[in-house]
């Protein structure tokens, strides 16, 4: 599909850099005057799939990097790679099991992936153990003014 | 960030700004520390302050959850805003916790208080109206037309 815009960022997976990450997301979202709502929801979904590379993918070892990709789709779609190249998932299907965690001490919840496709109109994972995951979202972001706009008329 | 407030029968921790993995530690090691030293009836988790929250939060209110169990403390969470409100429905969380919004009762700033001001000004409305009313009766015939 046709990228109308696009915005490539790498980092260290260390937890600092959360926060970083998904205000830079939403600040390229932005251009699309989206909704509050929509704009509050992307925020979380990144910060899920960011947080789950720096907490499971270098696992006791030193932070490598993550590189997100946003892109602005035709139609008002925001585009999101997230990618690490860390540990992997061997279970795709169990780790996007409501309440599953690999790491429950730390009194992760469990719940990421899901909120990840609550919060996004498409969510898709891929991973090779041993070499890294990609976590692929896509969001068609309502225009704020306008549909405030519509609603009057 | 986390203020507590500890009072006999509770224990209010007072939550702020983005409530993520990177800051969540702090905060639950924070409040664990708190719950250990006074064991408190009831737990509340103030999020009128918080202006982001994932679902490391959801993991925050499952593990004081479950502290609280260990003792039969009960748990509240007060004042999520509307998209704290949304994780908190999509997690199934909101259904660990009772959920309340105290924000008018529970945070009264020092500074606001609103009866101190019109008070002192009432009595000087009252005050004149005994005036003035004495200077009509001497006229008299308001009177006599009232009592037919």
């Amino acid at each position: 599909m046709h990228t109308l815009n696009e915005l490539k960022c790498t980092f260290p997976a260390r937890s600092e850099n959360e926060s970083f990450a998904r205000t830079m997301v939403c600040a390229f979202a932005a251009q699309l005057d989206p909704t509050v709502e929509d704009l509050a929801d992307l925020r979380t979904a990144v910060s899920e799939a960011v947080t789950n590379s720096i907490v499971h993918a270098y696992r006791g070892g030193v932070p490598g990097p993550i590189t997100i990709t946003v892109r602005l789709l035709p139609g008002g779609v925001i585009y999101i790679r997230i990618t690490d190249r860390g540990c992997g998932i061997a279970d795709i299907a169990q780790a996007m099991t409501p309440l599953y965690s690999s790491a429950p001490a730390e009194e992760r919840a469990g719940l990421g992936f899901t909120v990840m496709q609550s919060f996004t109109d498409k969510l898709t994972v891929t991973s090779r153990p041993g070499h890294g995951t990609t976590v692929v979202m896509r969001k068609k972001m309502q225009h704020g003014t306008e549909q405030q706009t519509a609603d009057c008329s | 960030m986390v203020e507590l407030k500890q009072e006999p029968q509770k224990l209010t921790a007072f939550l702020s700004g983005e409530l993520d993995h990177h800051h969540a530690k702090e905060i639950r090691e924070a409040i664990d520390f708190a719950v250990r030293e006074q064991y408190p009836p009831v737990l509340i988790l103030d999020f009128k302050q918080v202006s982001f929250m994932d679902s490391s939060g959801i993991g925050l209110i499952m593990g004081r959850s479950r502290l609280l169990e260990e003792y039969g403390g009960v748990l509240e969470i007060h004042n999520p805003p509307p998209h704290i409100r949304k994780v908190l429905r999509i997690s199934g969380a909101d259904r660990l916790a009772v959920i309340r919004n105290t924000s008018r009762k529970e945070r009264p700033k020092p500074a606001q208080k609103p009866p101190a001001i019109p008070i002192p000004e009432m009595p000087e409305i009252t005050e004149l109206l005994p005036e003035t009313a004495p200077e009509k009766e001497k006229g008299t015939e308001p009177e006599h037309a009232y009592a037919q």
